[in-house]
């Protein structure tokens, strides 16, 4: 029962770095039906910024909050100076997707050649080694600051999404461009926002993981692909669903390694979401227009 | 471009006699190669001819078919085990290769299926996952791995008195024509207009009479089935194939080379094969910014040249037919 719970706790913290992950990837999908395949990197980009500046011994506040900044900056250049104008000469849709691919490859490039490929312990304020016990199960103070960080994301998101002017510019934008534009709304400013906002969730995501792990350039890639699993598992345009998706693909993970077999912990997230796209292609909690071929 | 006056015009490959021309010197050039560059060189156009068969492949399914795949890396990883594990057995190496890309071409039928309901970015996403997991099953199975040191491919002896290199070179040259030649009669045949169909609008071609169940299906077998001969090949060359050369890059390799090569063009698979190889050879000394040339000649293609290198190769070439006019 203690190690049902422990698993359960651990599943439950990773999977909140899946949902925020997976939000980032909804919030552009919903408003844009682009798979932002940067994603990843530009999260990358973000934890390297912060580990520079916190190696010229900077203020964790002061790195994080650059980092939080810098991520949303690259987005938003990217929207504007290579998406829009491949937009304008009439770029197909797997052309701009592909165009996120490059922008991946560029940025990984970069933090290569100037990060150094050699893995780095990522210095954290929140520590896995120290931790409580309740009855049992071992709580660190890494996975429960992540866990409650991410919960704290989705409410701030959620705020924003459902309660402001803001939010309802996005949903307008997202759900029919040209009426979108006729009412006055400034579509391009709002998906610029959007894609800010998915990197910033994407840099947290990227902060978080860091320190659980070691900071390389590659080191986004599993939790980005598992960020996708997720999103696909909650439906890619749904908000919810990204954040029921992400923690349900942490906590299966978790269970799935913990039980039966640790070396294929990683595939199950593929798995999950290859009998999902055959049972239920819209995700669970997704609407996305299906078509009968 | 030119007048077509009859449907054998619209089905010859060589439709002008400067072509053929061309083509000959090109195919003397490639076999004379041996006498005239270093061993380096001649792995490196191997390279180009092994790789030139799989981005063939996959421009049959993204170029023609307008099916996205990610997954690539799992086919190759498939056909380079199957051709390891069957020479080790004794088969011989032609009859191993088709093993390779008719095990490849068997999961590809397996990935297709469920996949015919997906479409875009879900495909994208479903391939990419059968990527990754081919490759943890190989990375966990010391059995089908061959352990930690990864699975020697027995090297067979050269033929006709030519040195090792030499002979792997003139095999893959071998294999890369017979397989530009087939892309050229698939795409040129119904098979291929059945695909083009496809990918520019599914309903319609539904409508006018193309199985969408059947082409597409036949469009993931047959660019599996490129893949696990090129991963076939690949380990013949290397002499070994451990599951690590089969990663996720490698899928996004074989993506890039279609796209840098240009959308649905036979020729233009070819040169993105090279562009692939060649690059990260003139970058050696600095590696880590192979990326970003790769992903920088993404967006320049994406932005300026949609056709990519193809595209700009007509476009040159018209320029100096039409010179001085323009």
């Amino acid at each position: 029962m203690t190690q049902l719970l422990q698993y359960l706790i651990s599943g439950l913290s990773t999977g909140s770095v899946y949902a925020l992950v997976a939000l980032g990837l909804a919030l552009i999908y919903r408003s844009t039906r682009i798979l932002n395949f940067a994603h990843g990197d530009i999260a990358t980009v973000g934890a390297f910024l912060a580990f520079a500046l916190l190696g010229l011994n900077f203020h964790y506040t002061l790195a994080f909050l650059s980092a939080l900044l810098l991520g949303p900056a690259l987005a938003m250049a990217f929207y504007f100076v290579i998406l829009v104008p491949a937009q304008r000469r009439g770029a197909s849709h797997i052309e701009q997707i592909t165009l996120t691919f490059g922008l991946g490859l560029i940025l990984q490039g970069f933090i290569s050649y100037f990060g150094g490929t050699e893995p780095q312990v990522f210095p954290f304020p929140l520590s896995d080694a120290r931790n409580w016990q309740l009855g049992g199960v071992v709580l660190d103070e890494l996975s429960a600051g992540t866990f409650l960080i991410g919960i704290l994301a989705c409410l701030v998101l959620y705020l924003l999404v459902h309660k402001t002017k803001l939010g309802l510019a996005m949903k307008a934008t997202s759900e029919n461009l040209p009426a979108a534009q006729t009412l006055g709304i400034p579509t391009r400013r709002i998906l610029a926002i959007s894609w800010g906002l998915a990197a910033c969730l994407g840099v947290m995501a990227g902060l978080f993981v860091a320190p659980a792990f070691m900071l390389d350039p590659v080191f986004m890639l599993g939790p980005f692909l598992k960020g996708f699993a997720a999103a696909i598992l909650g439906g890619l345009n749904s908000l919810p669903g990204a954040i029921a998706g992400g923690l349900i693909i942490g906590v299966v993970e978790s269970l799935m390694g913990g039980y039966v077999v640790f070396e294929f912990k990683n595939t199950i997230a593929f798995l999950i979401i290859i009998v999902v796209l055959l049972v239920r292609p819209e995700g669970l909690l997704g609407t996305e227009f299906k078509e009968r071929v | 471009m030119d007048l077509v006056e009859s449907y054998k015009d619209e089905m010859r490959l060589i439709d002008k006699p400067w072509k053929g021309f061309w083509i000959g010197l090109l195919l003397m050039a490639l076999l004379l190669l041996p006498w005239l560059g270093d061993e380096y060189m001649i792995y490196m156009v191997s390279l180009v001819c092994i790789y030139s068969i799989g981005v063939q492949g996959q421009n049959i399914l993204i170029g023609y078919t307008g099916q996205i795949s990610l997954g690539q890396a799992g086919f190759l990883a498939i056909g380079a085990f199957t051709l390891g594990h069957l020479s080790r057995l004794g088969v011989p190496v032609l009859l191993g290769l088709l093993g390779a890309g008719l095990a490849a071409g068997l999961f590809g039928l397996v990935v297709g299926f469920p996949c015919l309901r997906l479409k875009g970015p879900y495909l994208a996403i479903a391939t990419l996952g059968f990527g990754i997991a081919v490759y943890e099953v190989f990375v966990n199975s010391q059995t089908l791995s061959g352990g930690r040191m990864g699975l020697i491919v027995p090297k067979f002896s050269p033929l006709f008195g030519l040195s090792g290199s030499a002979f792997y070179y003139y095999f893959s040259l071998l294999i890369g024509v017979v397989f530009t030649l087939v892309s050229f009669n698939i795409i040129s045949s119904y098979i291929g207009r059945a695909f083009i169909a496809i990918r520019d609008n599914d309903i319609a071609a539904e409508a006018i009479g193309v199985n969408l169940t059947f082409y597409k299906l036949l469009s993931f077998v047959v660019s599996s089935f490129y893949t696990g001969v090129q991963g076939g090949l690949y380990g013949l060359l290397m002499g070994y194939v451990e599951p690590n050369m089969f990663t996720f890059l490698e899928s996004v390799t074989l993506f890039i080379a279609v796209i840098i090569g240009g959308l649905a063009s036979v020729e233009g698979s070819i040169m993105g094969a090279a562009f692939v190889i060649l690059v990260p050879h003139i970058f050696s000394s600095y590696k880590e910014l192979v990326p970003v040339a790769f992903g920088i000649s993404i967006l320049l293609v994406l932005i300026f040249e949609p056709l990519g290198l193809y595209g700009r190769w007509l476009k040159i070439r018209l320029y100096f037919r039409n010179w001085p006019f323009r």
